[in-house]
C-alpha cells in the first residue's frame, strides 16, 4: 500500500468557523490520509512553519471570514521561501469569485467554494498526487 | 540529491531537509536509511523524553507546557508526537500538535506529528529514526508522545532516557490506571489537572506504589517523583524540568544512561531484523509453487490453517549460515 498523503488544514487569523474544516479532516482520514489540524487562531508564519515541519504534501486553508487575501498570499510567499514550493496549496470556505485570479497568481491551486463535495476533494488530491508521482518517476 | 549533501542539509539543521528525512523513513523510501547511516555518528547528544499516560490525561498540554519551560531554560526542543492510525483506510487524524501549536513558529521547536501506522506499543515504526534525525539537527531535549492508550504503551521506556507519565486524578484508582509495567518503569510522574477534586488523594496512592516499588533498590538509586500539575494553566512547569534535569544527572551518575541507551539500539536492532527477516520468509513461502494449493484448501476450510502454516513453513529451506 501507498504510504498515505500528508495534509495540513489551517485557520488563519480571526476566523473560528470549525464545523467545515473538521468535516473534511474526518473525510480525508476516512480516505485514507493523514490530517494535521493547526487548530485556530494561526499566524501565516506559524502555518508554514508547520507544514515545513510536519512534511506535508497538501497545505488546506479553510477561510470564512473574508480574511483570505490578507493571510493566503502571505503564507504562499512563506512557504516558496522555506523550502516548501514543492506543497501543494488550496483553499475552501468562502471567497469571491473576484478575488479567485489573484490568489491563484499567489500560488493557490485550487479553490473550492460552498456546495464542493468532500469526494470532490478527496478526488482531486488523488489525482494531484497520481500525477506529481508520475512526473517524479520519468 | 546525494545521501552525503542531504546529510550535510540536516547537520546544516536546515528544517525543510530533517523533515523530509523523516519522511523518507517513514515512507520506507530507500534513500532514507542511506542518509540515516551518515547521521547516525553525530547522534547521541539528546536527552529523550518520553511522555505517556491514558487517554485525556493531557499529554499533549503537558508537552506544550514542558515546551515553553525549556525553551526559557535556553534549551531546544524537538517533538515526536504519535497518533494512532486507522486499521481500516490508513488514515489518521493527528491532534497533538494543537496543544504546542504556540511553539510553532519558534525556530528553536521541531514538533512531528506521526500516524502509528499499523504499529502497536504506543509508537509508529519510524519514531526512533525521527529521533535520530531531531539529534543530528542539535535538538537538545527531545519530547516523545505516545498513542494515548495506558496500558500497552511500554515500548517507549525502551526508547526513551526518562519516560514521564500523566496520570490524572479522579479515575478511581490511579494506580490501577496505570497498568502495571507503566508503574514500574515511569522515572516521573506527573499528576495533571492536580487542581481537580481527589488530587491529594491520588498524590498519596501514586506515592505509595511508588514506595513499594522502589523500597528494596539499593541506597542512592533514583526514587521517582508525583509532581503535580495543572498543565492548561502552565503550573508545575518549572519542577517537572527540575526533575528531568535530576533524572538525567542520576543517569549520568549511575552511569545508567550507557546501559539504557545500549538497551534502546539493541531493542530497535531486534525489531528491525524482525521486521525483516518476517518478510523474507513470508515472501519466500507465499511465493513457493505448492503455496497456492495449501492456500486454495484453507479457503475452501478443507484444511485447517495450522496444518497448513505448519506444512509451508517445514518446506522452507533457511539459508546456510
Amino acid at each position: 500500500m501507498a504510504p498515505p498523503l500528508r495534509v495540513l488544514l489551517a485557520k488563519l487569523g480571526l476566523d473560528t468557523h470549525t464545523v467545515g474544516v473538521t468535516v473534511i479532516a474526518h473525510a480525508l482520514r476516512d480516505a485514507g490520509m493523514e490530517v494535521i489540524f493547526t487548530g485556530l487562531k494561526q499566524t501565516a508564519a506559524a502555518v508554514a512553519a508547520t507544514a515545513i515541519q510536519e512534511d506535508v504534501d497538501v497545505v488546506g486553508v479553510s477561510s470564512l471570514s473574508a480574511a483570505h487575501m490578507r493571510h493566503i498570499p502571505e503564507l504562499a510567499r512563506l512557504l516558496r521561501e522555506q523550502g516548501g514550493a514543492d506543497k501543494l496549496l488550496i483553499v475552501g470556505g468562502v471567497v469571491p469569485e473576484e478575488d479567485q485570479a489573484s490568489l491563484h497568481e499567489a500560488g493557490v491551486a485550487r479553490i473550492f467554494t460552498m456546495g464542493a463535495s468532500t469526494q470532490e476533494i478527496i478526488d482531486y488530491l488523488n489525482d494531484w498526487r497520481r500525477q506529481r508521482d508520475a512526473a517524479a518517476s520519468v | 540529491m546525494t545521501a552525503r549533501g542531504m546529510a550535510d542539509r540536516v547537520l546544516a539543521r536546515e528544517v525543510a531537509a530533517g523533515a523530509r528525512l523523516i519522511r523518507w523513513l517513514e515512507d520506507d523510501d530507500p534513500r532514507g536509511a542511506e542518509v540515516l547511516a551518515q547521521l547516525y555518528p553525530h547522534t547521541g547528544r539528546a536527552r529523550v523524553v518520553g511522555i505517556t499516560g491514558s487517554p485525556g490525561a493531557g499529554k499533549s498540554t503537558l508537552a506544550g507546557m514542558l515546551i515553553g519551560e525549556l525553551r526559557r531554560r535556553g534549551r531546544r526542543v524537538g517533538v515526536v508526537a504519535v497518533d494512532p492510525s486507522s486499521p481500516f483506510t490508513g488514515g489518521a487524524v493527528l491532534g497533538d500538535r494543537v496543544r504546542m501549536q504556540q511553539h510553532a513558529a519558534d525556530p528553536d521547536v521541531f514538533i512531528r506529528s506521526m500516524g502509528s501506522r499499523g504499529q502497536h506499543g504506543g509508537l509508529a515504526r519510524a519514531s526512533f529514526d525521527a529521533l535520530l534525525v531531531l539529534d543530528a539537527m542539535g535538538y537538545d531535549t527531545i519530547l516523545v508522545e505516545t498513542v494515548g492508550v495506558g496500558q500497552e504503551e511500554i515500548e517507549i521506556v525502551s526508547l526513551a532516557d526518562t519516560t514521564l507519565i500523566v496520570a490524572v486524578p479522579g479515575l478511581g484508582d490511579e494506580v490501577q490506571a496505570i497498568k502495571a509495567g507503566l508503574m514500574e518503569a515511569g522515572d516521573i510522574f506527573v499528576l495533571n489537572k492536580a487542581d481537580r477534586e481527589g488530587a491529594s488523594q491520588a498524590q498519596r496512592q501514586l506515592e505509595l506504589a511508588l514506595h513499594l516499588r522502589t523500597q528494596h533498590q539499593p541506597e542512592g538509586g533514583w526514587i521517582p517523583p508525583v509532581i503535580p500539575a495543572v498543565a492548561s494553566k502552565c503550573e508545575g512547569a518549572a519542577a517537572v524540568v527540575d526533575a528531568l534535569d535530576a533524572h538525567a544527572q542520576s543517569l549520568a551518575d549511575t552511569d545508567a544512561l550507557k546501559g539504557r541507551r545500549a538497551a534502546r539500539a539493541y531493542a530497535v536492532f531486534l525489531k528491525l531484523l524482525r521486521d525483516a527477516a518476517t518478510r523474507r520468509l513470508l515472501d519466500a513461502a507465499l511465493a513457493r509453487p505448492d503455496a497456492a494449493v495449501l492456500i486454495e484448501a484453507v479457503r475452501d476450510l478443507t484444511l485447517d490453517p495450522h496444518a497448513a502454516a505448519q506444512r509451508l513453513v517445514a518446506r522452507l529451506e533457511l539459508a546456510a549460515p
